[in-house]
């Protein structure tokens, strides 16, 4: 108990929701950056422009089938060797962006193409142009559909971001770490910690996602 | 590129072996724990749905590392001593049953509760229904995206690098280190991943199609 007590001292308190503010902060630019760069590659990718669209869809489905851990390594160490040499919160966004990004993509592609292609036929037939069709008719019924799946992606992220702690980015995973670090009797309550705050961030989000999902329906 | 992989080739290997044998022991063992949650949640039984429930949402809403750290490092203070890879397998399989779970379930769901009522009417139990009819539907609707948590869970057992559970990203980290050329030692081991999840997942994508 008495490790419990003195784990939760004012100090760790803080520090760890230091972190969960990194975790939360590093989640909102990478989803949002994502959802721009996602929405136009899976755009790209169902119009079907020649070899632009092929070339597209091969990058996004390499990028969907390697680990997330390989994109956070190869951005911080990889990185450099061309030059660049972010730091830790910046490389983390740049690898969540664009491991994101492609899992958006497909999101984004599946969404139009669910949009039953009749849609598309009809508004073409009524003269709108392709791009007019999609802007007008197709996409906003796709993304009213996409948003509980996009609302669990960004779950995901969230979750995601706790492997950054790997190049020191100053989250709440690596916080926590810090703590224990200093004690190993602190390790079960800081996992404690980790799991109860995790768990209300995801959980809360989730719960909004459904809600989303069968108002929709 | 080359150079690496034909000098850590035997390294690589051994990697890959252990990545592929810590994502079937998951695969395995979340299959018949994700099955048993998913039946828990839609069963008469209200606690028995609760627990499904609760099993499930705490499981996905907490990130796999935490859930692999807690076994790598509270389990062995508290009650006995595994290894990385152990832990890191366990991590893998809990948090894929979960994902499992879910995915079993809305297969359930989906095979229409007239089912359910055809097979009762005959003279089934509850449990006769289930095992004979419902489940068997279930699982060949559920195919694709099983797939597809398996090529997440090959991806996600890179999370055995934090705890020395020698697998492909763990080589791919020690070899990166004795040569100081990254970009190649992480390219290498990204092409490796490819060879397992990338023909996976378009088989799984052509199933679907199949299917559907």
């Amino acid at each position: 108990m008495q490790n419990w007590i003195s784990a939760f001292s004012w100090l760790n308190v803080h520090f760890l929701l230091m972190g969960l503010w990194v975790t939360i902060y590093i989640s909102v630019i990478s989803v949002i950056l994502s959802f721009i760069i996602g929405s136009i590659l899976g755009i790209i990718r169902y119009s079907k422009i020649k070899f632009v669209s092929k070339i597209v869809g091969f990058i996004i489905d390499i990028i969907r089938n390697v680990p997330l851990l390989l994109i956070i390594f190869f951005t911080y160490f990889g990185l450099p060797n061309f030059g660049l040499r972010p730091e830790t919160i910046p490389a983390a966004v740049i690898a969540m962006t664009v491991f994101e990004s492609s899992m958006i993509a497909e999101i984004v592609r599946s969404g139009i193409q669910s949009v039953s292609t009749g849609q598309m036929e009809g508004a073409r037939s009524t003269g709108m142009s392709f791009v007019q069709a999609l802007w007008h008719v197709v996409l906003p019924q796709a993304y009213k559909n996409m948003i509980p799946t996009i609302i669990s992606q960004f779950v995901s992220l969230i979750k995601d971001t706790s492997l950054a702690t790997i190049i020191v980015v100053p989250e709440m995973m690596q916080h926590a770490q810090v703590i224990y670090g200093q004690n190993s009797n602190y390790i079960l309550p800081m996992f404690a910690a980790l799991a109860v705050l995790y768990f209300i961030v995801c959980f809360t989000l989730s719960v909004i996602g459904n809600v989303i999902g069968k108002h929709l329906t | 590129m080359i150079d690496i992989f034909t000098k850590f080739s035997g390294q690589l290997f051994v990697g890959l072996g252990w990545t592929i044998l810590s994502s079937v022991i998951a695969l395995f063992f979340s299959l018949i724990i994700g099955t048993v949650f998913a039946i828990m949640e839609v069963v008469p039984s209200k606690i028995a749905r609760f627990i499904g429930r609760a099993y499930v949402e705490i499981l996905r809403n907490i990130p796999l590392l935490v859930i692999t750290m807690f076994f790598y490092l509270v389990i062995p203070k508290y009650v006995m001593k595994i290894n990385g890879f152990t832990a890191g397998t366990i991590g893998l399989t809990l948090y894929t049953s979960a994902f499992i779970a879910e995915t079993i379930r809305s297969g359930i769901q989906s095979v229409s509760g007239g089912q359910m009522e055809g097979a009762r009417s005959t003279g089934m139990t509850y449990w006769q229904a289930m095992r004979y009819i419902i489940l068997p539907q279930a699982f060949k609707i559920v195919i694709p995206p099983l797939g597809n948590q398996f090529v997440n869970l090959v991806k996600n057992s890179s999370v055995l690098a934090f705890v020395a559970g020698f697998d492909l990203m763990y080589q791919a980290n020690s070899i990166a280190s004795t040569t100081f050329d990254q970009i190649n030692s992480y390219l290498v081991v990204g092409v490796l991943y490819l060879i397992i999840t990338l023909p996976l997942s378009y088989y799984m994508q052509y199933l679907e199609k199949k299917l559907a």
